[in-house]
């Protein structure tokens, strides 16, 4: 369930000042959430007892049809495994999000999440009001409420679920429960639409339906500023980065560096 | 589309040719091919990334998924015997036989925009896979929404114990080829990659040839 209001939040991370809290929930194994969050907003996300399974989607607040990339995201950096410094690269060339900490290091950006179909194959039933909630159908809902449709249900990464690829290419299960307690931290780039379905992984080899719950934390901050280590970290970034940097130029309010 | 004056290939899977066409080095195509009809793709010269969606055309919402197909089959190589799945893990398209030993699905398509970030902003007037994709998206009352994940036929991106993923030579050749049967109504948009910034087309893009067989 959410804190409300937001700023009420306890045990919040060390330094995080509780009038800064935006959004503060506790999604329970199966269930989803999603949230507006402006450019700037530092993201955490808990795997409270090991066992959440984030599928995350990210769409441009202003304009939607932009969204996370998982191919070009893995593809521009050259790395198939998300982990601290990665940028969440949207279809349009642009740094959505950084992973500012990783205290996992398990993460899948190639599974996807579950639909009805494949929960029905493995636990006998996968629809929502059931008790093995598919990620497709969680996202369809979800974006609904933003105007959105099953159009805009792009691929998702896993968090907090790692898969490896073999040399053959086979997708290799990294186990769980994991530590408890691991978290992710995002700075949105841009002002974002922030989905995330905690449902149990596809590639989860255990019988019963698992998935434990996720706590979500966001607090005003600053997006990854033109000249730190981040920023220029790689060419690619860096280009990101500019090219978010130039879309928000012309946008109203804008202001043009010194 | 030109008519085909190629001979048809002596291993083409026996049955009626309903349709043999070309599409030009760095066009798009569609076609909806039914239930039981074999596509044969053929790299003509060689070394031809051919970036593809499928759709049920009954209903577009669904589409290819890259993520399930690969979850399904626990591999993220497509090869022969792979099922192409829906993003409802319907099966589309069954890769029936070619002989490259395996084609990409996590590689994405190139767009203007991640040229950009490739290999920098003087690639922006380049011509890309995306721009193919919409606009013959837009020919079937799509847009850019509907474009997801994709697949690669030809194309070769291999990922190292250390995650490092690249897009490397490609492992196909002139005249290899790939067949696939549809197990539904398929509307299949593919772009011939026009990329010329990579080894994925051979820095030269060039023509592929779809032939359509009804068995």
């Amino acid at each position: 369930m959410p804190t409300i209001p937001p700023w009420s939040a306890e045990a919040l991370p060390e330094g995080v000042q509780p009038a800064a809290v935006v959004w503060d929930e506790t999604v329970d194994g199966g269930g989803y959430s999603a949230k507006a969050l402006a450019r700037g907003t530092r993201l955490r996300l808990t795997d409270v007892t090991g066992d959440a399974c984030a599928n995350l989607l990210l769409h441009n607040h202003r304009l939607p049809t932009e969204r996370l990339n998982v191919a070009d995201t893995v593809k521009v950096q050259w790395q198939a495994y998300l982990g601290t410094g990665s940028v969440l690269l949207s279809d349009l060339g642009r740094a959505m999000a950084t992973v500012a900490e990783d205290s996992s290091g398990l993460h899948d950006a190639f599974s996807g999440g579950s639909c009805r179909a494949a929960n029905a194959a493995r636990y006998g039933s996968g629809e929502v009001e059931g008790p093995h909630p598919n990620a497709r159908d969680r996202f369809g809902v979800s974006l609904a409420k933003f105007g959105l449709s099953r159009r805009d249900i792009a691929p998702c990464v896993c968090l907090f679920k790692g898969v490896r690829v073999a040399e053959d290419g086979a997708m290799v299960w990294q186990g769980a429960p994991t530590a408890a307690g691991a978290h992710v931290e995002l700075v949105l780039e841009l002002d974002t639409i922030v989905t995330v379905a905690n449902t149990a992984h596809v590639l989860d080899p255990r019988p019963d339906y698992t998935v434990g719950p996720l706590r979500i934390t966001a607090w005003r901050s600053t997006p990854t500023g033109e000249g730190t280590p981040q920023w220029s970290s790689t060419p690619e970034r860096e280009r990101a980065y500019r090219n978010t940097q130039a879309w928000l130029a012309g946008l109203p309010g804008a202001t043009v560096p010194a | 589309m030109s008519v085909v004056e190629l001979p048809l290939p002596a291993d083409l899977p026996a049955g009626t040719v309903v349709a043999d066409e070309w599409v030009p080095a760095r066009a798009p195509w569609s076609k909806v091919i039914e239930a039981g009809q074999i596509l044969r793709i053929v790299d003509v010269e060689g070394n031809q990334a051919v970036d593809c969606v499928l759709y049920l055309a009954h209903d577009t919402t669904e589409r290819y998924s890259a993520a399930d197909t690969m979850a399904a089959q626990g591999n993220v190589f497509l090869v022969v015997g792979t099922t192409l799945l829906s993003t409802e893990r319907t099966p589309m398209m069954t890769v029936l036989g070619s002989p490259v030993a395996r084609h990409d699905t996590i590689g994405g398509a190139c767009s203007k925009e991640s040229n950009t970030l490739r290999y920098g902003h003087h690639t922006t007037g380049q011509h890309a896979c995306v721009e193919n994709f919409v606009f013959e998206h837009l020919r079937h009352g799509m847009g850019k929404r509907d474009i997801q994940s994709n697949i690669n036929w030809f194309m070769n991106v291999p990922v190292e114990a250390d995650g490092t993923l690249g897009i490397v030579d490609g492992i196909s050749a002139p005249g290899l080829w790939v067949d696939l049967r549809a197990e539904a109504d398929v509307l299949v948009v593919v772009s011939n990659c026009p990329q010329i910034n990579n080894p994925c087309n051979g820095f030269d893009p060039t023509p592929v040839r779809m032939i359509v067989v009804q068995p």
